[in-house]
């Protein structure tokens, strides 16, 4: 099903004449109002009339997510404060928090957009919705509300926390479609496991995660546990929050991105060119119809790739891989590039392993070291020392094989590893610390 | 003639086979046997107990990860050579023996070994037809 199949499913060629038109008001309006702006177009001599195609949108100047931090709180918006009817930020856990204001129309326009979301993963207003998101700064929980409730779906707000009540309550309320991170989910389903609940003996049977990255080895996992489908949901604060992109249950392979209210570009993240459309590189985002605080190629830090070739469900937009690490806290060891996402893959294909790990990084002398820690779960374990060395042996291989570097495997207690409520602590550098 | 062995997966840290035996103990269950297999990183503590089932689901409900496997437990006399001839007659017929431990019984003259083999089924088909005792689990949880 399709919630707005005018526009989602709208040719290239008039998808295209749409991003354009609004591309140019959208400099327009920027360069109009917004100081930050107006002073990079000038530094970069261009003006709002210099952009006649889509074409000619590298010409424009980045946004990064230092910019949104040094304009902390309201330095980028683009409208008078008493237009702004809510304010959103980032948690902020690497200095200050970057902040991202809505007016009354964002709102509309955000509700729309995860509302098509909800409806590409194949809920519908006969739904009920169980938004187990963060409720506050954080955009997921509210995010996620507003496009139930445009559904038309029953929503049930839960929020994040009292993890073993809302195992309950998704029994005791009925709800079909859950909305949370994927780390969350699997902490769900076993505080649920304990209290006595399957959760294949509930009506669930659809999941929409996102706000982290995840593999589609954690997906298959998830999806065998609780007996759902789950779906893969992108989105990020400073542009707008959860629903710009959403992979459709037909297909279940990219997240079909909101063109007609955002333009997407790959670039290489160390010469900041533009890549061609297939290759992998960091996706940069610019805000068509964002009123409060819109931006102008926007720096995501998400390595990915895109794809234009036509979906079977019908949807004309291109669709967006997963994120395959980020080119921010990619981590280096002895020289090579490794992202978290690699190794959680290769741990989830190795037979038995839980995706509950922590990638440690010390400093021993001059020499970086990597630990991975897993936690043993039943299926893991063994009452022969060998076996378990040879799973752990197992392991390091690989990586070392894939990656390049050497890890030191450590397997640990179950829960030993610390469980968030939200997103999953993934990585521990302690190397600066 | 199978025995039920428990078997738990411990992180080399302070206090996690205290904590094992207080739940053990809490539950009322008694210990029968124990060996404890450790690398530098973690451990595996093997046991037998009075009641597997009720020990297992205690220890699990603690947050352990706990494992079942089919044990055997022989009688040897306890003199020079009684271990000797069992392991003579296994290694003869091509079975290896995984790990193994032993208690003395206090009653009998004999002593207990608990073995973990490759081939359970064949290993106990060959102690049977060489009439070497078998202590069967019913009897091993009670001893």
């Amino acid at each position: 099903m399709i919630f707005d199949m005018d526009i989602e499913t709208l040719p290239r060629e008039d998808l295209e004449a749409l991003q354009l038109k609004r591309l140019q008001r959208l400099c327009d309006r920027v360069y109009a109002n917004v100081a930050f702006y107006r002073k990079a177009f000038d530094e970069a001599g261009i003006k709002p009339g210099d952009i006649q195609s889509l074409k000619d949108l590298h010409l424009l100047p980045f946004t990064e997510k230092q910019d949104l931090r040094n304009h902390y709180p309201f330095g980028l918006f683009a409208v008078p404060k008493d237009n702004v009817v809510r304010i959103h930020a980032s948690s902020g856990t690497t200095g200050k928090a970057s902040v991202a204001g809505y007016t009354q129309r964002d709102i509309a326009n955000w509700a729309t957009m995860m509302a098509r979301s909800l409806m590409a993963a194949g809920a519908s207003r006969r739904d009920i919705i169980h938004v187990a998101y963060g409720y506050g700064l954080f955009t997921g929980g509210l995010g996620a509300h507003y496009g139930a409730e445009r559904l038309g779906a029953t929503t049930i707000p839960v929020s994040g926390g009292g993890t073993r009540r809302q195992a309950m309550l998704l029994r005791d309320f009925g709800a079909t479609v859950l909305c949370c991170t994927p780390s969350y989910a699997l902490v769900l389903y076993e505080a649920a496991q304990e209290a006595g609940i399957d959760f294949k003996d509930l009506p669930l049977r659809l999941g929409v995660f996102g706000a982290e990255p995840w593999t589609d080895g954690m997906r298959r996992e998830i999806e065998s546990k609780m007996g759902i489908k789950a779906i893969d949901i992108y989105g990020l604060s400073e542009v707008m929050g959860p629903g710009v992109g959403i992979e459709c249950v037909e297909a279940q392979n990219g997240a079909h991105l909101q063109e007609d209210h955002f333009l997407f570009e790959i670039i290489d993240p160390n010469t900041k060119e533009v890549l061609p459309p297939g290759e992998t590189g960091e996706l940069v985002i610019t805000t068509l119809t964002k009123e409060a605080q819109p931006l102008i190629r926007y720096r995501t830090r998400d390595i990915t790739r895109l794809d234009y070739t036509p979906c079977k469900c019908g949807r004309t937009t291109a669709r967006m891989f997963r994120v395959q690490g980020r080119s921010d806290d990619m981590l280096i060891i002895r020289g090579v590039n490794v992202f978290p996402s690699q190794i959680e893959s290769i741990l989830l294909e190795t037979e038995g392993c839980s995706p509950y790990y922590q990638l440690v990084v010390k400093r021993e002398g001059n020499l970086d070291t990597l630990d991975i820690k897993v936690e043993v779960d039943e299926k893991l374990f063994s009452d022969e020392i060998k076996k378990l060395q040879i799973l752990g042996n197992k392991i390091q291989k690989t990586i070392k094989d894939f990656l390049g570097v050497t890890a030191q495997v450590k397997l640990v207690e179950p829960r030993s590893i610390e469980r968030s409520e939200g997103k999953a602590k993934r990585i521990l550098d302690l190397r600066n610390a | 003639m199978k025995a039920e062995q428990i078997s738990i997966f411990l992180e080399n840290r302070a206090g996690r086979l205290e904590e094992v035996t207080r739940v053990l103990a809490e539950a009322g269950i008694s210990i029968r046997a124990l060996s404890l297999a450790d690398t530098s990183d973690f451990g595996i503590l093997r046991l037998i107990v009075s009641d597997h089932e009720k020990a297992k689901k205690a220890l699990k409900e603690h947050g352990f990860t706990v494992g079942r496997n089919a044990v055997v437990a022989v009688e040897v006399s306890d003199a020079p050579g009684g271990l000797h001839a069992v392991l003579h007659l296994l290694c003869g017929n091509g079975i290896n023996v995984e790990y193994m431990y032993a208690f003395v019984h206090q009653r009998e003259k004999s002593a207990v070994i608990i073995f973990r083999f490759d081939r359970t089924d064949q290993a106990i088909e060959l102690l049977q037809k060489h009439k070497i005792p078998i202590i069967p689990g019913d009897t091993l949880y009670n001893i």
